[in-house]
């Protein structure tokens, strides 16, 4: 009966009715592959299949599926690998309203979410989850942490740009609530927008004495090929989202003295990372960026935790999890109490690199050991 | 004072890029009566071609060129295979047709270019800035823009009013049946316009892309932006591309400059930047409504 | 010039026809569409798999929509490029009410406080009166205009509503509001994922009745030579603007339920709901089954979401196949997968 009605209704299933293995673990990875902005999924998956591969083990089966930026597919994609592949982990989510369309629906349901990269404040804090781990970055940390150096650094009027959304003015909140004084002013922009001769005369015509930038993707790109022709001279500060080595590359020149804050660097000094990079460039071709480094953590964590405890075993893997046992690209990691990282963030210069292209340097610690501020909100 | 001139030129010049954007568009329309949402993907391939040429020439001005010819010659070959057929149908079938084609190429170009973006910067004698009288300092590749706009302009208005191919395409959009009457050859002049309308988005793709970030999908926003310009304007009409064009790229321009501003007499600054910026987003499709309210057919509609 | 796009609008559906029956072949395919439609879910998910069951619902919500826009486009000729904002509406006002019946706070303070609610029939009612008056408003400028103006100045009020929930903090901008509990009705469970489709089923079959009725009655008949020739209509004393404004008003209507009905399926609502790829999307399903047909854009949605569920599975470049199979689509199969399946109407 049941082959009969499969067969009748062929057109819905796909392949996937093969047997499975009883103790097979099965991940099911939705990213993005397609659309603007899929230079982050692509890194996150190659970064998390290096790992996979390089651990040998036989018996994980990673499954891959492309959200187009979309979150409404997200979700639907979600219920697939949950409903039908019965998946015990889901990762790979890049946007942070993706990440709010699937992850609490699917953590609810008993399925692990693993975030290699999106860190939304509500998943942090009152939306919590025993189920949900982040091994990037709650989304403010590297702004928060950029506003605390350039404290430090003796910048007074720094002025701040960032796109109207929630992502843009929850940047902008954390870079405030580290840096502690006040700023010049705030520029919003539109999402996606493309030309910044205004905003770029308002920063002219303001006495700032410094400028921090959120603008991720494209819209970064564009910003600081028109500020270098601008010829406004301002020490620019952003986070590493804004200057990862494909983005500067494309923006050429005109990155260069850039300051940028982020959790990893190729650069740092530690033996996981020397073999992460060495392997990374091999199997690929070119140069790993923050979000394959996050991408290669995330597989870690959870070979680690597989080490101890199948996901069936709840209780168990999740406490695997906890420990963070596991062999990080950023020299040390270890989970607060929301699942989220307690972390160094760093800070990285833009400067020309040795085949004339532009590449970041690593110039020493922002903050050490920062931790976000939403914990307190959570209840698990 | 100064900074509200500046802002101003910055409405100009931002006019002017959405002008040379939608001076294609609105031709292919005023001629084939085709509306054409992968306009901007002609945009794309013109900024990619030059991209790629630039870097492998180390010449912006071989990549211009390159960035051009490429469009036109993909305009031509779409042309041919796909726009032909749709001619005479309706409308929808044009939107959904073209919507296809938006697919194809940002996934094509993924597909063979990859997913990063790509560098392409102005070139190095046209960088940097200069102090216009007033002392206002302003960007050379910004000028250029505008120049290049202006040019555009001027170069359509005597192609139209004063060749004999603007004869033909002012005949066309007047009256179809009767150019071919009168012994023209309508295949040939639409796969001529057509190419044309997308040697405009691979120059406008190429100049602007130097500025912005080369893409897949980097069409998009600004194909919607041209299509408010040329509805504002009136479809058909170049003469209403160029106003439409200029009137958005102020209107836009000073309302994400001054509404914030505006707002910030009474509300905190962080909450004056978020509902200005948005009611600026939204500041152009309120124009665009309000003028098409009063005037359907846009202020310079090209024909009855 | 632009004066013989009307005329080159190949079916002409919405005519009186000799009455059809339902064993002639399209007859027999709509009801198989149905019957395929509510049986394999049935049966699915009476073998353990919800997921396909979740995925019917999405196919009928999505068809649901495009049955909304079908009645615009294929009916009254008024080829909206921005049924997203009715879609994405509803979708709101079902996530907005939850919100606040979550929080125990008012939707609106002032002058009368309105609390939110987590019933369906409330949140249903309030989405196709909110969607209503918006397309009232929206209609009532856009009608004045025709042809590609029409098609533009609708995505632009469309791109206002996107900018704007785009931008708006309070019910989560971009991040998208989610909704914890899907909202429910009384005696049902709307949790269980086969109760949840037989609703979303109902709500297809409904539209899809209204718009058969609407179709049959007199306004139906002012609506199509509302579409065909609008002065042959004025000479008969029957102002073509109030019908035209009319049936947007019930398409946007029907496609604003389905977006209520959308949120609570997806558990979220997002801002994506309201993208000008959303407006593209129906219009293409809208095609795709065939302009104008009843049952097109459930044939479309069904064609539309198979595709990208599969090719999707497939590749990561899926997005370039689907393009190719839409250009045929356009190119070479004018009336759609129900012109293929059903054979042309017979008027035609």
């Amino acid at each position: 009966m049941k082959r009969l009605a499969s067969l009748g209704l062929g057109l819905l299933m796909t392949a996937s009715m093969t047997a499975v293995q009883a103790d097979e673990v099965r991940i099911g990875m939705i990213t993005t592959l397609s659309g603007g902005g899929s230079h982050l999924g692509v890194d996150v998956r190659d970064g998390f299949m290096l790992a996979m591969e390089r651990s040998g083990r036989n018996d994980v089966r990673v499954l891959i599926q492309d959200d187009a930026n979309r979150p409404d597919l997200a979700r639907s994609l979600s219920n697939e690998f949950m409903q039908r592949d019965n998946v015990d982990i889901l990762t790979g989510i890049i946007w942070s309203n993706l990440a709010m369309a699937v992850v609490p629906a699917a953590v609810r349901q008993g399925t692990f979410y693993i975030s290699p990269n999106a860190g939304p404040s509500d998943l942090a804090g009152r939306m919590c989850h025993e189920n949900y781990f982040n091994v990037a970055y709650q989304n403010d940390n590297l702004h928060g942490a950029m506003g605390a150096y350039m404290r430090e650094q003796g910048f007074e009027r720094p002025i701040l740009l960032a796109p109207n959304y929630p992502a843009g003015t929850d940047a902008l909140a954390g870079f405030k609530h580290l840096y502690e004084g006040e700023v010049v002013d705030e520029i919003y922009t539109q999402m996606g927008q493309t030309d910044y001769a205004a905003e770029i005369a308002r920063i002219r015509a303001s006495d700032a004495d410094s400028l921090f930038f959120f603008l991720p993707g494209g819209m970064g790109i564009s910003f600081m090929k028109q500020w270098e022709n601008s010829g406004v001279d301002l020490p620019v500060f952003g986070a590493a989202f804004s200057f990862d080595e494909t983005i500067i590359k494309a923006v050429g020149s005109a990155a260069i003295g850039a300051m940028n804050t982020s959790l990893w660097a190729y650069d740092l000094d530690n033996e996981a990372n020397h073999t992460f990079v060495e392997a990374f460039r091999e199997a690929y071709g070119r140069m790993p960026t923050l979000y394959a480094a996050q991408g290669y953590d995330t597989a870690n964590l959870i070979l680690s935790a597989l080490e101890k405890a199948h996901p069936s075993d709840q209780d168990a893997f999740r406490e695997a999890l906890r420990e963070a046992d596991f062999d990080t690209v950023r020299g040390k990691f270890r989970f607060g109490p929301n699942h989220h990282p307690i972390q160094d963030i760093h800070v990285r210069e833009v400067v020309e690199g040795d085949d004339g292209q532009p590449t970041n340097r690593l110039v020493g610690i922002a903050v050490e050991d920062i931790q976000d501020i939403y914990h307190e909100q959570c209840q698990m | 004072m100064t900074l509200f001139i500046e802002q101003l030129i910055n409405g100009l010049q931002l006019g002017t890029m959405l002008f040379l954007m939608a001076s294609g568009l609105t031709l292919v329309f005023g001629v084939m009566g085709l509306i054409n949402l992968a306009h901007g993907s002609f945009y794309m391939v013109g900024a990619y071609a030059t991209a790629l040429v630039t870097a492998a020439t180390g010449s912006f001005f071989v990549g211009l060129v390159a960035g051009i010819a490429v469009a036109a010659a993909v305009g031509a070959l779409v042309e041919l295979i796909v726009i032909r057929r749709l001619y005479h149908r309706p409308h929808l079938d044009q939107v959904l047709a073209t919507f296809a084609l938006i697919l194809i190429f940002s996934e094509g170009t993924r597909w063979v270019f990859g997913s990063s973006p790509l560098w392409l910067n102005p070139p190095a004698m046209l960088s940097g800035s200069v102090t216009l009288p007033g002392g206002l300092r302003y960007p050379i590749y910004r000028l250029v823009i505008i120049a290049v706009g202006v040019a555009v302009a001027v170069g359509m208005y005597f192609l139209i009013t004063r060749t004999r191919l603007g004869m033909r395409i002012r005949a066309g959009e007047s009256d179809r049946e009767m150019i071919g009457a009168l012994g023209v050859n309508i295949a040939r002049l639409y796969t001529l316009v057509f190419a044309m309308g997308a040697a405009l988005a691979g120059l406008a793709g190429a100049m602007v892309g130097a500025l912005q970030s080369v893409q897949v999908g980097m069409g998009e926003p600004v194909l919607i932006l041209a299509f408010v310009v040329i509805v504002i304007g009136g479809i058909g009409s170049i003469k209403g591309a160029l106003y439409g064009a200029i009137l958005v790229g102020v209107v836009d321009t000073l309302g994400r400059v001054f509404l914030p501003a505006f707002f910030r007499q009474f509300m905190s600054p962080s909450e004056a930047a978020g509902v200005g910026s948005a009611i600026a987003a939204m500041l152009i499709y309120i124009m665009m409504a309000a003028i098409l309210a009063f005037k359907p057919k846009g202020l310079f509609a090209a024909n009855e | 010039m632009n004066k013989s796009n009307t005329s080159t609008l190949a079916p002409q559906p919405g005519l009186p026809t000799p009455a059809a029956s339902w064993y002639d072949r399209k007859g027999l395919v709509q009801i198989g569409l149905l019957a395929f439609l509510l049986l394999a879910p049935l049966a699915l998910y009476f073998l353990g798999h919800i997921y396909y069951v979740n995925l019917a619902s999405r196919i009928t919500l999505i068809a649901m929509a495009a049955v909304g826009l079908n009645l615009a486009i294929g009916y009254g000729g008024m080829v909206s490029f921005g049924h997203a904002a009715y879609f994405g509406l509803g979708g709101y006002v079902a996530g907005i009410s939850a919100y606040h019946a979550f929080d125990f706070t008012p939707v609106i303070g002032w002058p009368i406080a309105i609390p939110g609610s987590d019933s369906m029939l409330v949140i249903w009612l309030a989405a196709i009166l909110l969607c209503g008056l918006l397309a009232l408003a929206i209609g009532a400028i856009s009608l004045r205009t025709t042809g590609v103006y029409f098609i533009m100045i609708t995505l632009a009020f469309a791109q206002m509503m996107y900018y704007f929930a785009n931008s708006w903090p309070t019910y989560g901008g971009e991040d998208g509001l989610p909704i914890f509990l899907r909202n429910g009705l009384p005696w049902v469970d709307t949790n269980d994922a086969l109760t949840f489709f037989l609703i979303c089923f109902g709500g297809l079959v409904l539209s899809l009745a209204l718009t058969s009725r609407i179709m049959k009655s007199r306004f139906g008949a002012a609506l199509t030579m509302a579409r065909l020739n609008d002065t042959r209509l004025a000479t008969a004393g029957i102002s073509p603007y109030p019908i035209r404004l009319v049936a947007f008003v019930i398409s946007a209507m029907i496609t604003g339920l389905a977006g209520a009905l959308y949120a609570d399926l997806n558990g979220f609502v997002s801002p994506t709901m309201l993208s000008w790829h959303m407006s593209g999307e129906l219009m293409v399903i809208v095609i795709l089954g065939g302009v104008g047909r009843l049952y097109g854009p459930l044939a479309g949605a069904l064609l539309f979401v198979m595709m990208e569920t599969l090719l999707g599975g497939m590749t990561e470049y899926w997005q370039l196949f689907l393009g190719l199979v839409l250009l045929f689509v356009v190119l070479f199969a004018k009336h759609g997968v129900m012109g293929w399946l059903a054979g042309r109407e017979r008027h035609e």
